[in-house]
């Protein structure tokens, strides 16, 4: 029960907080998230240029590379309002990508590549595979040896935002241990990629076939740092999942909240009903909580220990809460709550997701088990 | 850059730290040990003469050691320091495991109430001898037939000269043969109205001819409150808080700091704190299939929700003071505490029962009990949170209606 997490807010963390919360407000309506549940590209091009422009993608980027310098502790609002507006892109993506080559990455790769990140190029990672298996290090692609480039094979999934990326990070066996190598996707045959379909419509992911892709030797990130970068990756995958299932909760309990004052039914609004309105004030007790875990993670994150806690924590109580909110959402819209056209949905389909990635509030309360008792 | 998110503001921190070291000194030094009789886990079941007398030394001697209404001003009794030194007290007081402050209801609401809302000559007269234990508080507001519905009180306060005369009765009077003065809600017009507007507030006197009170036994089998009845009880007119027909509005007030969802409490605790901590302790004791409890998978994963959410509580805390982390809803924190450290309490000591296997079925007074029945006590007396101050159900309709905004039923 050492190394429990505590809150912590930075001025910096204010300061992108109150900015994204107006930003994320203004472009993305949910009505324009909607729209783009059909695109291909899935996300506002003009929009992710302005986060560009923002310098987002550096908060997390020490200044020798062009970063801010600061942690993702400061991404975490950030992306938490990005949540709350289901606002698409590949900001994710990029920011975890970013993560990979800080964690895992030579320093010429990090020289060259960051900056190029930070001023909007796209970079994603490449860790999971058919076996569903959240473990990141039990892989079966592989990079071999020949000459002076690698020769990749296998099969990758669940590669967000790859049909817009440059740069791929993939994980492979290298020699029996895990390694990660960066993949140039204008290299890439036809072919490699195949869009997947997923439960989130916000948000595009794609399979990938590694076969016959052959990388130069410099694309091997250092290969004595690749069980730490994936240990650190999957934690800032975590905190940044929870951050915006935070956001998302915040969003979907508000629209429950609208309708249960609007909705009449046997002359009363349905929100006097306190079969409807005992189980949302459930839902926001816990959102409360998990809101409070999500702050403390940020703010612990890079500390030994404790930030590897308190991400967990964060993650499992963002999934409960997402879930049961976005869940009670649908019951309490009624016939409405069952359509397509209800945003419950979207939010359900968003918990289901995150759920899905780098692991679910029972497999983090095992993993707790085994750090706190 | 980074701070832990407490304000420290004009706090002299070395100042605090050197009080913090000699609060510790001083409850290493005189936390009483075992009395040689069961003590009550909270404020709520101080049921024997002999548990009375002794909370009230300790609550005596922590006062004049400075430990207790640290913050409180000078002028009635208090240390005039900053909050942050009373909380450094209490978290020695904790840190220790001192028995706790029996004077619950004059340091928590009562005290508070009368520093925020209290004439001069009130506060003069009251606080220190709340603080210092000499007069005990009560609380007169639920009634037999208006416990939720609060502002149905019934109580009839009739003035007559220079006093009101009182007639009906009150129940669920914590330390009611104990205390020397009751927070009243009484009807005082019949003819207002509504019902709220007819209610006044009374600082009034437990010891004039006509107030009775009966103990009531608790699940539990334990006393500490009664039903108090009032038979044409004169109180002087004096005795009113305010003006006729605030009452309510005052008694709002009173349940704000009774749920915690305002400052200015003396500090101390008033119950056994009850941590996750010693549940895994528990659960490393006791066995499953001849191999410790912890070890089975399901009491695991159980533990390991409590921890997290009692982790979530202190946090929330913590988080309360950051004000760009509460800025959508900031009621939100402070009216869900009661609910959500209440309803944690009814699980874990629940959970705690059923660690303990067979001696589960043991209860207070059997030798072979774990920790003397701890825990299937905490859990029965748990249920005083859950319904005392406002049922959860009450509580989960004002977050509804307070917070969230929906329409009332």
């Amino acid at each position: 029960m050492d190394h429990l997490g505590r809150m912590g807010f930075s001025e910096a963390q204010a300061d992108l907080l109150e900015v994204a919360t107006s930003f994320c407000r203004e472009k993305s309506p949910v009505e324009k998230a909607r729209k783009l549940l059909d695109d291909e590209k899935g996300y506002d091009p003009a929009v992710w240029n302005e986060i560009v422009a923002l310098g987002w993608l550096g908060i997390a980027i020490p200044e020798e590379y062009d970063g801010a310098g600061l942690g993702l502790a400061e991404v975490a609002p950030v992306i938490e309002q990005m949540g709350r507006r289901l606002l698409a892109g590949p900001f994710c993506s990029s920011t975890l990508a970013a993560q990979a080559l800080l964690a895992g990455g030579t320093e010429e790769q990090r020289k060259t590549f960051l900056p190029q990140i930070i001023a909007g190029e796209i970079a994603t990672l490449a860790l999971s595979e058919e076996s569903g298996d959240w473990s990141l290090v039990h892989l079966k692609a592989r990079a071999e040896r020949a000459g002076d480039k690698f020769s990749l094979s296998g099969v990758k999934n669940f590669v967000w935002d790859a049909s817009a990326a440059r740069w791929i990070i993939a994980s492979v066996l290298y020699e029996g241990e895990p390694a990660l190598v960066m993949i140039e996707c204008g290299a890439l045959p036809d072919g490699a990629l195949r869009r997947e379909v997923i439960i989130d419509e916000t948000r595009r992911s794609y399979e990938l076939k590694l076969d016959g892709v052959d990388v130069p030797a410099s694309a091997l990130l250092d290969p004595a740092k690749a069980r730490a970068a994936l240990a650190h990756i999957h934690l800032a995958a975590n905190l940044l999942a929870a951050a915006e299932m935070v956001g998302g909760t915040q969003a979907v309990i508000d629209y429950t909240i609208d309708y249960l004052q609007t909705r009449k039914q046997f002359g009363k609004l349905i929100g006097a009903y306190q079969g409807l309105k005992h189980p949302t004030v459930n839902a926001f007790t816990q959102y409360e909580q998990a809101r409070s875990h999500l702050y403390a993670a940020a703010h612990c994150f890079n500390e030994q220990g404790t930030g590897e806690i308190a991400t967990r924590m964060a993650k499992a109580e963002a999934d409960k809460a997402l879930s049961y909110a976005a869940d009670r959402a649908i019951q309490f819209h009624g016939g409405f709550g069952f359509t397509y056209e209800c945003d419950a949905q979207l939010y359900r389909r968003r918990a289901i997701w995150h759920a899905s990635q780098y692991g679910d509030a029972a497999y983090h309360r095992r993993k707790l088990a085994e750090l706190i008792l | 850059m980074k701070h832990d998110g407490v304000l420290m503001g004009k706090v002299d921190q070395q100042e605090l730290a050197e009080f913090a070291k000699q609060a510790d000194a001083w409850f290493a030094e005189n936390t009483p040990g075992d009395p040689g009789f069961m003590l009550p886990l909270s404020f709520l079941e101080v049921g024997t003469d002999q548990q009375f007398e002794f909370l009230r030394d300790w609550q005596r001697k922590v006062y004049e050691a400075g430990y207790l209404g640290a913050a409180w001003p000078t002028d009635y009794g208090g240390g005039g320091l900053d909050q942050a030194f009373q909380d450094a007290a209490t978290e020695a007081m904790r840190r220790h495991k001192g028995p706790i402050m029996l004077n619950a209801i004059g340091l928590n609401w009562a005290g508070p109430l009368l520093l925020d809302m209290g004439a001069e000559a009130e506060k003069s007269k009251h606080l220190k001898n709340i603080l210092s234990a000499e007069d005990i508080w009560c609380q007169g507001f639920s009634e037999p037939d208006n416990g939720s519905d609060l502002g149905n009180a019934q109580l009839t306060a009739v003035r007559d000269g220079g006093d009101y005369v009182l007639n009906g009765s009150k129940i669920w009077t914590t330390l009611g043969n104990y205390a020397k003065y009751m927070i009243l809600l009484a009807r005082t017009n019949k003819d207002a109205p509504n019902k709220y507007a007819g209610l006044s507030f009374f600082l009034a006197p437990m010891t004039v001819a006509g107030v009775e009170t009966h103990p009531i036994r608790k699940i539990s089998g334990e006393y500490g409150f009664t039903q108090t009845f009032f038979t044409d009880a004169r109180i002087p007119a004096g005795c009113l808080m305010g003006e006729e027909g605030q009452g309510w509005l005052i008694a709002l007030r009173t349940l704000e700091y009774e749920r915690g969802a305002r400052g200015g409490q003396a500090g101390g605790y008033i119950m056994t704190p009850i941590d996750v901590a010693s549940v895994v302790d528990l659960a490393k004791e006791m066995k499953r299939d001849g191999a410790p409890a912890i070890e089975d998978p399901l009491v695991r994963d159980k533990l390991v929700e409590f921890i997290i959410e009692g982790q979530a509580l202190d946090l929330c805390d913590q988080r309360g003071r950051i004000a760009p982390l509460v800025q959508d809803r900031p009621m939100a924190l402070p009216l869900s505490a009661k609910l959500m450290w209440s309803e944690f309490a009814q699980r874990l000591t629940a959970f705690a029962m059923s660690l303990t296997g067979a001696k589960g079925g043991y209860y207070v007074g059997e030798p072979n009990a774990v920790e003397r029945g701890l825990w299937t006590r905490s859990y029965l007396n748990s249920f005083a949170a859950t319904i005392g101050g406002g049922t959860s159900e009450i509580q989960r309709n004002i977050i509804a209606e307070h917070v969230l905004g929906l329409p009332k039923g």
